[in-house]
């Protein structure tokens, strides 16, 4: 099966730019890492992880997609609007000025000073290095497994492009870490956040209606229809909470 | 070994829950859209149009009632 136009471009899109956003937090504190105990150990456990989750990711897609497709289109969609609707949320209260931003530069300095105060290495590989890499990129890339998998095995042939905009997300923070060696704050990752809460939310909500067999108007492309809406509801929702605050 | 596997685990649920009402109530709507709307005799055309309403006002509520609370 190859995917339509209206379902892969959102999902490459939304493949990637979560994955971004999750591959810079991880990325981040991998950085810390190498920087305060060395690179062996801050490479090793991170690609242990990224091993770790290609293993699961390979695993989850084929039993997903041996479920039949309505099933996994109410499942996957209901598991979609919840977390996509919860990113949505805190992107706009992030943009609103209620809850502060997340700050990548804060992050990195406070694992750099945890990393400095925990004891030296005595030979071989560094334990701490190696599994704070390992925890951190696995925790992080547990949500991009979920995306990918949840993105790539509701829709039609859509885990291959889901997959790409994940691996393409990686191979640029590989690149911006590599390069500059520091974290990458310059990235608008709320604004990043704000997207994938529209694009996971709106698929969600998609795969929902179509789990229960209901019609939407103009079918697929009513997908587009429903990111605008999304989109729109949530920019007058960050109005209204700045509103709000001012008023506080 | 137990306390990082308990993290990745929590961490897994605190993909889809953040805010247990919020959680609660996109999930008491999709029961109710999913499987009480439609014994009301609604026309099946409106079905959708009313799921993403309800998804909407919970979201809009949620952040409003959020951003009437002090900062913690």
């Amino acid at each position: 099966m190859t995917a339509d136009w209206p379902h892969a471009s959102p999902a490459i899109l939304a493949a990637f730019l979560a994955s971004l956003v999750e591959f810079i937090e991880a990325m981040t504190i991998v950085l810390a890492v190498g920087a305060v105990r060395g690179w062996r150990g801050a490479i090793g456990g991170a690609s242990l992880a990224l091993v770790l989750l290609a293993v699961l990711t390979a695993l989850l897609g084929p039993v997903l997609i041996a479920i039949p497709l309505g099933w996994v289109h109410l499942v996957l969609g209901t598991l979609l609007i919840l977390f996509g609707l919860r990113w949505l949320r805190k992107a706009i209260l992030r943009a609103a000025g209620v809850i502060p931003l997340h700050d990548e530069t804060a992050a990195y300095q406070r694992q750099t000073r945890a990393l400095q105060t925990a004891g030296g290495v005595l030979g071989g590989w560094d334990r701490l290095a190696v599994a704070t890499s390992f925890k951190i990129t696995l925790i992080e890339g547990i949500e991009v497994v979920f995306i990918v998998v949840a993105v790539g095995t509701s829709g039609r042939g859509l885990i291959g492009p889901a997959v790409l905009g994940a691996v393409a997300a990686l191979l640029v923070v590989i690149a911006l870490g590599a390069a500059f060696h520091k974290p990458v704050s310059m990235v608008p990752e709320n604004s990043l956040k704000f997207i994938v809460g529209v694009l996971l939310s709106a698929f969600g909500t998609f795969w929902f209606g179509e789990g229960m067999g209901w019609q939407w108007p103009g079918a697929d492309w009513s997908l587009l229809g429903l990111n605008g809406i999304y989109v729109t509801a949530a920019l007058v929702a960050v109005l209204l909470c700045r509103q709000e605050k001012k008023a506080r | 070994m137990m306390g990082g596997l308990r993290k990745i685990w929590n961490e897994f649920w605190g993909l889809f829950i953040d805010d247990p009402r919020f959680a609660g109530a996109i999930l008491a709507w999709l029961v109710l859209a999913g499987a009480g709307l439609p014994r009301l005799g609604m026309p099946k055309g409106l079905l959708p149009v009313l799921l993403v309403i309800g998804l909407l006002g919970i979201l809009v509520d949620s952040v409003m009632r959020r951003a009437r609370q002090p900062r913690s």
